[in-house]
């Protein structure tokens, strides 16, 4: 077995930049999705297509990150 | 350009590929997320959680000599085994898992360069099996307490200028706007950073493969603020392990002669009362180039 496909992309959710990464281990679609600074991981999914996997994990990263609070500094 | 101080202490995806399996070597995976491991591993790979089996899981501290016999016994290793340990996140557990097996004495631990990330986006085969491991002796050596730094110390640094205090989490955990990195819960009860400390984030030491940068670019990133090998270096974040990223890069890649990893990191000074904490972007190194 090997990931096959295997890309990543940056977005915003919720204010805060985001790095997702996908790829393909043999049938099912897997994503897992980085608060980019420090690059904790967030969330992970997995799905039929890189989409559906991408979704998943997105999703769950954007209600964490939701709860982020700012401060005034 | 410019070696690495210590290039024995790094391997390649390619080599692991080739000595995975040899007599003599384990590898180790270590990530932050350790359901990772689950999803497919480098072949012949053992898994190390960072949360039950790096830690004392009591008391806040690294592992005790026995605690870390005990783990290497349980793995398969012995004082000569080659360990090389890989993980998530550019090798941030691993390189924490790394920083305590050097603070016991381990003779030969490397880490894989690139990590999970670099071993994935190559293509490289996954196994999702969990190798049968014959338990061995080890004797650990008494703990090396140059490598880790305790709140006195730091205190010291911030108060008195005698070691550089290198705060390596994100800019706005530095600045005090955020108490934790995004989406992740809040352990301190002030945001800011140490007095004095200087804000280089670990992952500026690292490609985008998840490579560390070469020997110069290091150097320069460090000198740019005004850290150099002329007086200790004392690297912290929020827990330790990100700093032991950095501490890795400045000890064994750049060769510093003294550097510590202060695991206490902000979830201690952060919740320090009557702790000095300043807020805000930094201030321009004294004597900075760059």
């Amino acid at each position: 077995m090997r990931a096959e496909e295997y890309a990543e992309r940056r977005l915003e959710l919720a204010g805060w930049p985001v790095n997702v990464a996908s790829y393909r281990l043999g049938i099912q679609w897997h994503a897992k999705a980085d608060n980019v600074s420090p690059g904790a991981a967030l969330a992970r999914a997995t799905g039929t297509t890189r989409e559906e996997a991408e979704r998943r994990a997105l999703e769950r990263a954007e209600e964490l990150l939701g709860r982020t609070r700012r401060q005034a500094v | 350009m410019a070696e690495y101080a210590h290039p024995e202490t790094l391997v390649t995806t390619d080599w692991v590929a080739k000595h995975a399996k040899d007599e003599g070597v384990r590898i180790v995976e270590v990530d932050v997320d350790t359901k990772a491991y689950d999803e497919g591993h480098v072949p012949g790979a053992i898994a190390w959680a960072w949360n039950t089996q790096l830690c004392d899981t009591v008391r806040r501290d690294i592992l005790s000599r026995q605690q870390f016999e005990e783990l290497m016994e349980r793995s398969g290793v012995t004082p000569d085994t080659t360990l090389v340990i890989y993980g998530d996140n550019n090798n941030w557990f691993a390189a924490w898992a790394l920083w305590q097996a050097k603070i016991y004495g381990h003779r030969d631990v490397r880490l894989m360069n690139g990590g999970r990330k670099k071993w994935l986006a190559e293509g490289r085969e996954l196994s999702t099996e969990s190798p049968k491991v014959k338990s061995a002796n080890y004797t650990a050596k008494e703990p090396d307490v140059a490598l880790r730094a305790f709140l006195p110390e730091v205190q010291a640094a911030s108060a008195r200028g005698a070691a550089a205090l290198v705060d390596v989490r994100s800019p706005q955990e530095f600045t005090g706007e955020i108490l934790a990195p995004p989406g992740l819960p809040e352990t301190c009860q002030r945001g800011g950073h140490v007095p004095g400390a200087r804000s280089i984030p670990w992952a500026k030491a690292a490609n985008d493969d998840g490579t560390f940068k070469s020997a110069d670019e290091l150097r320069q990133l460090y000198a740019g603020e005004g850290v150099d090998d002329s007086k200790p270096v004392i690297a912290y974040c929020r827990i330790g392990e990100r700093s032991s990223h950095t501490w890795f890069v400045l000890k064994y890649l750049l060769g510093f002669r003294d550097v510590k990893n202060y695991d206490g990191s902000w979830t201690e000074w952060g919740n320090l009362v009557g702790a000095n904490v300043e807020r805000g972007a930094p201030a321009k190194a004294a004597g900075a180039r760059g």
